[in-house]
């Protein structure tokens, strides 16, 4: 396996880290004002992500520098490129970040009130953008000869790409809801769960409808042929799983089919794309690849040896700060946030 | 306006703001992380107190400098493409290894940190504080291996139209790191060493736990004179290797248009007639231009006209004269800001070594107001730094004009710096306002709980 083969997978593994941690806690974020009653049960549902939220955004920070470094191309095009929809995408995480922190300073009901709503909107733009993002990734978008997105924001938006978009928000709220079930207990937890339960087949319905119009829409099928592997289809069984867990109250078992589907479908657009990073839809021959976006062979050697010692030091540690916070929160404790 | 210069003032405010907030990170975090280990090791309840009661400004002020770092991160993709792709195989790696080995860590452990104070055994909980000052650390360290790179680029090739890294080794051990990092480094120790000195100093005239701030106070001084003089000798040593690297961004910190003496002065104020290059007036000490050079007496300092003759010569017609006025005044400032920086936490040292604080309350209003001392000297040492070395945005290699993005128009830029600018500004009120809350508040009780469990709100 070459260098730039390598680095393609860890980009790849970062993001799937990054969709399966923060898609939960978008998920939780998204449900602030919703599933919680009081402002007790508001901040006992923020707690539940407390500990994880900035870490968890920190996946994407890395995928981002990542690129930056071992595809710089890739990285100019794309953030250049999809300019607009990277400015929401960070005044959403500007908000939502100090939402966390700022929320409880103060004891005005309005105050808090306005911050749940930031979080709530911070929560729901970036799944929407990644969504639509992805969706523009797999199909192709205007890239001229010299690398240059030449398309404007709104040639981003198609009803297949706002499909995508609103799949992922329903799959991160859905994984939220089933994150909110192991977190929490009594009258938040049956909530979550019946919501998870209210929102499981519109999900399913929404992503099969996004798969069917890949079909049409991009160049998947014709790559990965009609029976796409078992990788996308186990991504399909396991997200249509879910409703039956949590009919059958295993909440662990459903939490962990949400989190399959968004490792496996995050797996399955990036193996559409390889080698490709960026599909030109104005002519094959200008799409961006692992090749011809990427650095100099000795810069991705370097980079290899240090993402390779660095990054499974980080996974032990952020395993055991999940260990450390593996119990329910009680709405009589102590809350941080 | 056209992009290259919305762009410019976009990278400016961005960095600037996001420049406040992290060297009281930094600072903070050393210093809560020296509270809590006091308390562990001694037992004594006033450090838990401190622990506690500076870990929320430090939360607060943390969330700010994240959030805004973010932006840092992506804005080389959106407004400066071209220079991405140019630098991007040198310039990607610090940033990368930054997100890898300090963002993981630092976020991870600040949430251990303020979520593991009852599930942790003490000596994990502090390690964790700990770990979060490492943490700021090394992402200072390889923010600046970048920022060292476009000072003075090296350990690269340039290759099909682009620089390449061909040494990872010379990256890290780069001159100008050598000498960049510590400074920085030490500056924002201080930033945080003035911070915690000057709120402690205002409890102290409000006469809120007055034991507890005067033994912050004590504590934070001893740091800031440590840091401001350490930060000042390291500054010395940059400013000679700027010589060396950079003699353009010297000759324009001290406005001088041509060649010195021999015994070069060095001028205190001077009026600055760019257009003209020459200054109208100018209040010098002798010699010390060649001490700041060379560090001895003596030593002559080339001078922007010859440098400017030399650079056409070497890199073709230009003008590779930085704004002058904008360079020349920035040092100064950094160095007024810096030496009055060591003369307050001089004194404060002394008057603290001999319980003197309380009848001193002018010292203390200073003290007060010189929270933004170091703030200051921070932003225009980055000015001069960042300014000092245009037209290029790296030495010798890309002009910042051919750096920004080909297909961003002027609007975009423009919608972003004013979305960016307001939020920003937003943020600064919500901070500030908050900031006095918790200091109004001030330090727990022991056992006492300062948020309000159980406020009732009307449900949907």
């Amino acid at each position: 396996m070459d260098l730039n083969t390598i680095w393609f997978l860890i980009i790849g593994a970062l993001f799937t880290a990054f969709f399966l941690l923060e898609g939960f806690d978008y998920g939780v974020g998204m449900l602030v004002p919703f599933l919680g009653r009081t402002d007790e049960e508001r901040r006992v549902i923020i707690n539940t992500i407390g500990p994880f939220w900035d870490a968890n955004e920190v996946w994407f920070i890395t995928a981002g520098a990542s690129m930056f470094a071992a595809f710089p191309n890739w990285y100019a095009t794309l953030f250049s490129g999809f300019y607009l929809a990277l400015f929401l995408l960070l005044i959403a995480l500007i908000g939502r970040g100090v939402s966390f922190e700022f929320r409880s300073k103060l004891t005005h009901a309005g105050w808090r009130r306005g911050w749940d709503w930031v979080i709530f909107f911070g929560s729901l733009l970036p799944p929407l953008l990644w969504g639509v993002a992805l969706a523009n990734l797999m199909r192709g978008v205007p890239i001229d000869q010299h690398m240059n997105y030449v398309g404007t924001f709104w040639d981003l938006i198609s009803v297949y790409s706002v499909v995508g978009g609103a799949s992922v928000v329903l799959l991160f709220l859905l994984h939220g809801a089933l994150f909110l079930t192991l977190r929490t207990e009594g009258a938040i937890q049956r909530r979550a769960r019946r919501l998870a339960l209210a929102i499981g087949a519109w999900t399913t319905a929404l992503t099969f409808f996004f798969v069917i119009l890949s079909y049409f829409e991009t160049d998947m099928f014709t790559r990965l042929g009609v029976d796409p592997g078992s990788i996308p289809i186990l991504a399909g069984l396991s997200l249509f799983s879910v409703q039956f867990f949590i009919r059958a109250k295993r909440d662990a078992w459903a939490f962990a089919m949400t989190a399959l589907t968004i490792v496996l479908s995050t797996i399955t657009v990036f193996m559409d794309l390889y080698p490709r990073v960026m599909v030109s839809s104005l002519n094959p021959d200008w799409s961006l690849t692992i090749y011809n976006a990427a650095s100099n062979p000795y810069s991705l050697r370097v980079m290899t040896i240090i993402a390779l010692t660095v990054l499974p030091l980080v996974v032990l540690y952020q395993i055991w700060s999940y260990w450390v916070f593996r119990h329910r929160l009680k709405a009589a404790e102590h809350l941080e946030y | 306006m056209d992009s290259v210069i919305l762009a410019r003032w976009q990278f400016g405010i961005t960095t600037i703001y996001h420049f406040f907030f992290v060297p009281i990170t930094i600072g903070l975090a050393f210093l809560i992380a020296f509270m809590e280990t006091a308390y562990v090791v001694t037992g004594d309840q006033a450090y838990l107190r401190m622990t506690k009661f500076w870990g929320k400004l430090f939360l607060i002020n943390f969330a700010v400098g994240v959030v805004t770092g973010i932006m840092q991160e992506f804005q080389f993709g959106m407004n400066w493409s071209s220079y991405s792709r140019y630098v991007g195989d040198v310039f990607g790696a610090p940033l990368a290894i930054e997100s890898l080995a300090a963002f993981f860590l630092e976020s991870t452990f600040l949430a251990v940190w303020l979520f593991g104070w009852d599930k942790l055994p003490k000596r994990v909980h502090v390690l964790s504080i700990w770990l979060v000052a490492i943490g700021t650390t090394l992402s200072a360290f390889w923010i600046l291996t970048a920022n060292a790179f476009m000072q003075e680029p090296v350990g690269h090739v340039v290759r099909g139209g682009h620089a390449e890294m061909a040494s990872f080794g010379q990256l890290i051990t780069n001159p100008q790191l050598l000498f960049e990092f510590p400074h920085v480094w030490l500056g924002a120790l201080s930033t945080g060493a003035f911070f915690v000195a000057g709120i402690s100093a205002y409890q102290i005239l409000k006469r809120r736990s007055v034991d507890i701030f005067k033994r912050c106070f004590s504590i934070a001084i001893v740091a800031a004179t440590v840091t401001s003089i350490l930060t000042a000798v390291v500054g010395h040593d940059q400013a000679q290797h700027l010589m060396r690297a950079q003699p353009m961004k010297m000759a324009a910190s001290e406005a001088l248009w041509d060649t010195s003496p021999e015994v070069a002065p060095w001028a205190i104020v001077a009026g600055i007639d760019s257009a003209n290059h020459r200054n109208t007036f100018e209040i010098e000490i002798p010699g010390l231009l060649s001490l700041l050079a060379y560090n001895r007496l003596h030593g002559s300092v080339p001078g922007i006209n010859q440098l400017q003759a030399m650079y056409e010569q070497h890199y073709g017609p230009g003008n590779y004269i930085p704004p002058v006025r904008t360079t020349f005044w920035s040092f100064r400032i950094m160095v007024a800001a810096g030496l009055l920086m060591i003369l307050l936490a001089l004194y404060g040292v002394f008057l603290s070594t001999r319980d003197r604080l309380e009848r001193r309350p002018w010292y203390l209003k200073t003290m007060v107001l010189a929270i933004f001392l170091p703030l200051i000297a921070n932003t225009t040492g980055w000015i001069m730094t960042e300014v000092g070395r245009q037209p290029w945005v790296v030495f010798g290699l890309l002009r910042t004009a051919d750096g920004v993005s080909p297909t961003v128009p002027p609007s975009l830029v423009w919608t972003t710096l004013l979305g960016f600018g307001g939020i920003y500004g937003v943020l600064a009120a919500i901070d500030l306002y908050l900031f006095m809350k918790v200091i109004r508040d001030g330090p727990a009780l022991e056992g006492e709980q300062t948020d309000d469990e159980g406020l009732e709100v009307a449900p949907l």
